[in-house]
């Protein structure tokens, strides 16, 4: 499987998504405008509340190429960032002190050359740092290998994905073989000490549906999958989140071709949560592309929908003004806004 | 009137049988929402379970919306098949189990 820009697929193209996504394959497709359900909720325009959490997409670059990815990652992307603007991240994080956790994403992160020395930095800063590892990376090559340490040895939270505690749902997703290594990889960080009894070293699990419908009660699932991995292979994690798929990029295609993007959306839009829609993480977060552009989050990263404010740019980046700002929303964030609400940290509601 | 008896959106519309009787049908969605709460069982085994009704009693609507409920709810394809099987068993019992008053009769009857 290649990704959708290798395809030379129109789908590749983020305006062609929008448009999708806004009006339907035949232009025809409404559905209740997004904007429309904020409003009854009193969160129109939507503001942030403060910008804490630092989330950098430092590359498209993946060794996986999953079905449901809204990046369209994988091995033929070249797309990841240089060292210099990972140096203007660092001296963003030095100026501003309310951005205490900083959220390492892509892509496979650990694919960057610079990733190690950018991990370094941030910690130099004493700052949270999260860690998404697709875990099969962990075993994708020898250099590789040591992550779980390097990850140990700068207290750094690992979030993986997981899609389910059985091998077919997560193959059928993710690739033939990912739910083996993955659980190798598991295996790994606990025994330095991740997800462990004892230790404040956090692992914390992704689930997503591995098909066109919604994830079901996070607090449930997470007492299965604890029960599961445990029982299974022997593994421990701390925390199970629970993420909707968003109708962008790969699973937009998958949607498409499958006949289910018109009764997914109807799905999730009468899905919508006012609680969910109140503590969405764009209130919260600002998201950093590979190029050092700016966006409210990864999803509107991809759909290249730049932060609505001067400076859109992280040579050009300015808290206040990002504080202040619009949040651009569409008709994808009834992803975020659907039962019991979905972010970077699972459920919100 | 409608070409088929069934048509797959008025799943979608179940809710509106409180327009005509406002009181049982408020009463009857309070009783099955409460049923299918974590409870005893876990409200992802009473999915299962419905899945298996749903077969038995043979409603589209329910199948529809409980083959969903349940594979959402991490139930795989096989153990959805099994449940349908043990529908399948009980109403082929069901079936199979009056032989047994077919006997009775013909031995009473039988010279």
């Amino acid at each position: 499987m290649r990704s959708l820009k290798a395809q030379h697929s129109s789908l590749a193209d983020a305006h062609e998504q929008v448009a999708i996504i806004e009006r339907g394959r035949t232009g025809d497709f409404a559905l209740v405008p997004f904007q429309q359900n904020l409003e009854g909720s009193n969160l129109y325009p939507l503001k942030p509340t403060e910008v804490q959490i630092f989330q950098v997409n430092i590359g498209k670059m993946c060794n996986q190429v999953c079905k449901h990815c809204h990046v369209d990652a994988g091995p033929d992307r070249k797309e990841i960032m240089t060292r210099e603007t990972m140096q203007r991240c660092l001296d963003v994080l030095q100026a501003n002190d309310q951005l205490q956790t900083v959220d390492i994403t892509g892509g496979a992160p650990e694919m960057n050359p610079d990733f190690r020395w950018f991990v370094e930095e941030v910690s130099k800063l004493k700052r949270n740092i999260i860690v998404r590892c697709n875990l099969t990376i962990i075993l994708a090559n020898k250099k590789y290998h040591d992550l779980p340490l390097f990850y140990k040895e700068h207290n750094a939270e690992v979030v993986s994905s997981l899609p389910f505690y059985t091998q077919d749902r997560t193959d059928r997703q993710r690739g033939n073989g990912v739910f083996e290594d993955s659980i190798k990889a598991l295996q790994m960080l606990n025994d330095v000490g991740y997800g462990k009894e004892g230790t404040d070293l956090q692992l914390n699990l992704v689930y997503n549906p591995a098909g066109a419908f919604l994830p079901p009660s996070q607090q449930a699932l997470e007492k299965e999958y604890k029960q599961a991995l445990k029982q299974r292979f022997g593994i421990d994690f701390n925390n199970l989140y629970v993420i909707t798929n968003m109708p962008i990029s790969r699973y937009l295609d998958y949607l498409l071709t499958s006949g289910n993007y018109e009764a997914y959306m109807e799905k999730l839009v009468n899905a919508y949560n006012p609680v969910a829609a109140l503590n969405v993480m764009c209130r919260n977060t600002i998201s950093v592309g590979w190029d050092g552009y700016l966006y409210d989050c990864d999803f509107n990263q991809m759909l290249e929908l730049k932060v609505h404010c001067q400076g859109q740019h992280i040579s050009d980046f300015n808290i206040a003004d990002l504080n202040n700002r619009e949040i651009i929303t569409g008709q994808h964030c009834y992803g975020c806004t659907a039962g019991s609400g979905s972010s970077c940290g699972g459920a919100v509601a | 009137m409608s070409e088929h008896y069934y048509n797959s959106k008025d799943l979608a519309k179940f809710g509106n049988i409180a327009d005509f009787q406002k009181e049982l049908g408020e009463k009857f969605f309070s009783y099955y929402s409460e049923v299918f709460k974590d409870s005893e069982l876990s409200a992802r085994e009473k999915s299962l379970i419905a899945l298996a009704v749903a077969h038995a009693v043979q409603c589209p609507y329910c199948i529809d919306a409980y083959s969903s409920d349940a594979f959402e709810k991490g139930w795989s394809e096989g153990q959805m098949m099994e449940a349908v099987h043990v529908a399948a068993a009980i109403r082929g019992g069901a079936s199979l189990v009056h032989g047994v008053q077919m006997m009775n009769k013909v031995k009473e009857i039988a010279m």
